[in-house]
């Protein structure tokens, strides 16, 4: 990666002042403008209450850093609320949701690649058209079913609606990257003995690792982030997820508890981040739809 | 060991009718390669054999058993593709054993069958690479090597050979070949190199547009060309065509048309008599024609003017003009001509071919 932005740099033709104005000034504004409100959580986080609610010109206001760096905000979190059992939730209902989505994703996205059936280029379009339907919208009637079907308040009420925006996605993602797969090696396994099945599972999916990872990392940051479902399916604080739960526990009226809603935020995105930088070159790949054979 | 039968083989796809009633006999341990330009119905042919295309109408049987409705892992062939279609994520031994894993060998089995393909193909140190990790003609081994592994009862290749480069394309040629002759398997091959029809085939197919052309051994094609556009399509440079009238003078049949006249070999006499007076087309190879000398009869020989001179070292091509025709000719590398020059050339009158204007058949 390193090796190929860098490439990227040298791609700009012209002047030392060309390349300024043009690359690195954007650059360095889009970078800044992108990780400020992190560097703002991190700092909020660990900033004391007496720091956080010091008034703007007070003479020893330190808005972008702290020295006093405390815990107090996370211990709080754990202690006073039902954080640990918020991050649960949200793990078990993004990490479910994310399989049954990848499982259905993987068979459709292949069978719109390489079947060739009647309509499948009408039922590809539309399975895209479903993930247009905002979920702001989509949430109405969807509340319906779930009430009908008993889930309300329980993780399954957003284990079965979440895939109804990832299972597109994935299709989607995932017959993009089957295609750049050469149906040759297909071919090739079913002429040495393999059904297509058998050749699907043992030669296409892992060549689509990358596409694979790249689909489930998204599908979970996904289902991870997800805000208007969870807030309107979960009612009870210890059904909550860390989205629904941070916001919904520490602004109480108009006192917005700022210190562990940052560290809520902060702790929230630990393992998504985590997630990312361990298969990043994968997801790289899986997007760039690179099979290197 | 098998033989290989299409009978009256279509097939058609939405709009395309790619492959018009097909019958072909391909003998047991023959290699039979079809070839014709891009879109011809070569390579769907070929897969409906392998049965990765459905089959329209027609039958093809392998061996005693018609496949139409056999998935490819029970047809007992194995195939080479253009693009070798090595699996990336296993190794070179894996990639081999494959097939054999798939029919459940013993492993010791499956360990012997790869080592000997192995040793045949000159591929025992690269056994535990990735096939990212190999140059293309190595790649082209392995794929050759997960193939005869299997002793499958016929071996299916779509243009093994084009990725390769020219030379690494000569030597493979000669490695195929010898490898059939060691092997004696059935071998249907597939390419649009006329070059390679010729040196592989122990008989060649030319398709074109779906239909079958002719079918023969490859100086048969060469030779006797039935129709006009084997003839062009076999040989390099290809043969020359010329729109010509045939015309009756002083007892004998002669064809003519602006800046060249030649007397009708006396074999061909006959059966262009019935032409008299109609157009029809000239076919002369390239190879076929010499500059005049003084004790060349003027009844076959005409003169033309030098237009570009191609010197190859062990010959010279040169394209001529005899009035308003291009000729190509391909004389010894000892002619010093140059642009502008004029010449006579000679033909030779028994390799003189004609062919009628309308069906395009040889006459």
């Amino acid at each position: 990666m390193a090796g190929r932005a860098g490439s990227g740099a040298g791609m700009v033709e012209g002047s030392r002042w060309h390349k300024w104005v043009f690359f690195h000034v954007p650059l360095m504004v889009f970078v800044v403008g992108t990780l400020f409100p992190f560097y703002w959580m991190l700092v909020t986080a660990f900033r004391p209450d007496g720091e956080l609610y010091r008034p703007w010109r007070a003479v020893n206001n330190t808005p972008f850093w702290t020295t006093q760096p405390t815990l107090e905000h996370a211990i709080y979190l754990f202690k006073q609320t039902m954080f640990a059992t918020w991050l649960w939730n949200t793990m078990f209902i993004a990490l479910l949701s994310t399989l049954i989505s990848l499982f259905c994703g993987l068979l459709a996205g292949y069978a719109l690649a390489r079947l060739r059936f009647p309509l499948a280029g009408g039922l590809g379009t539309s399975i895209f058209v479903t993930y247009l339907v905002p979920p702001t919208l989509l949430f109405i009637p969807l509340a319906n079913i779930i009430r009908d079907f008993r889930l309300g308040d329980t993780p399954w009420s957003l284990i079965l609606t979440y895939p109804t925006f990832l299972i597109p996605f994935c299709t989607w993602l995932l017959m993009g990257y089957f295609k750049t797969i050469p149906k040759e090696l297909e071919e090739c396994a079913r002429i040495d003995g393999a059904t297509r099945v058998r050749a699907m599972i043992q030669i296409i999916f892992p060549i689509a690792t990358p596409g694979i990872l790249s689909a489930g990392i998204f599908a979970f940051t996904l289902s991870w982030n997800e805000f208007i479902y969870a807030l309107v399916f979960l009612s009870s604080p210890q059904q909550k997820t860390v989205p629904v739960g941070v916001v919904s526990e520490l602004i109480r009226g108009d006192v917005f508890f700022w210190g562990p809603l940052m560290a809520g935020a902060l702790l929230g995105s630990i393992p998504v981040a985590l997630i990312y930088s361990f298969f990043v070159e994968h997801y790289v790949a899986g997007l760039t739809g690179a099979v290197k054979g | 060991m098998a033989q290989v039968m299409m009978k009256d083989l279509n097939k058609k796809y939405d709009e395309v009718h790619a492959v018009k009633d097909v019958n072909l006999h391909i003998r047991d341990k023959e290699f039979i390669v079809l070839v014709g330009p891009s879109g011809c119905g070569k390579s769907t042919t070929l897969r409906m054999v392998a049965g990765l295309e459905e089959i329209t109408a027609g039958e093809i049987t392998i061996g005693d058993r018609v496949v139409n409705d056999l998935p490819p892992k029970d047809r007992d062939i194995a195939m080479v593709f253009q693009n070798y279609a090595l699996y990336p994520h296993m190794t070179v031994y894996d990639n081999m054993a494959f097939g054999l894993k798939m029919r459940k060998f013993p492993k010791p089995e499956i360990a012997k069958r790869v080592g000997d393909a192995a040793e045949i193909l000159g591929i025992q140190e690269l056994l535990k690479r990735k096939p990212r990790q190999l140059s293309g003609g190595q790649r082209q081994r392995v794929a050759v090597g997960r193939a005869i592994v299997r002793h499958p009862q016929v071996f299916l290749f779509d243009e093994p050979l084009s990725n390769l480069d020219a030379k690494l394309r000569v030597q493979m040629r000669v490695e195929l070949k010898r490898l059939h002759e060691r092997l004696e398997t059935t071998a249907i091959y597939v390419t649009h190199d006329q070059v390679e029809a010729m040196t592989l085939g122990d008989r060649v197919v030319v398709m074109k547009d779906g239909w079958i052309q002719q079918v023969g051994e490859p100086l048969e094609l060469y030779g006797k060309p039935a129709n006009r556009f084997v003839a062009g399509f076999i040989g390099s440079p290809s043969m020359n065509f010329v729109d010509v009238t045939v015309a009756d003078a002083s007892g004998a049949l002669w064809v003519e048309t602006a800046g060249l006249r030649v007397k009708v070999p006396p074999a061909l006499s006959g059966r262009l008599g019935a032409y008299k007076s109609q157009h029809v087309t000239l076919g002369i190879r390239p190879e076929d024609l010499r500059v005049a000398s003084g004790s060349d009869s003027a009844d076959y020989s005409f003169d033309t003017v030098v237009e570009v001179v191609e010197p190859l070292g062990s010959e010279i091509l040169l394209d001529l003009k005899a009035g308003p025709n291009v000729i190509v000719a391909r004389v010894e590398p000892t002619v010093r001509v140059k642009h502008g020059d004029k010449m006579r050339l000679a033909l030779h009158p028994e390799r003189v071919r004609f062919f009628d204007n309308k069906t395009e058949l040889a006459i």
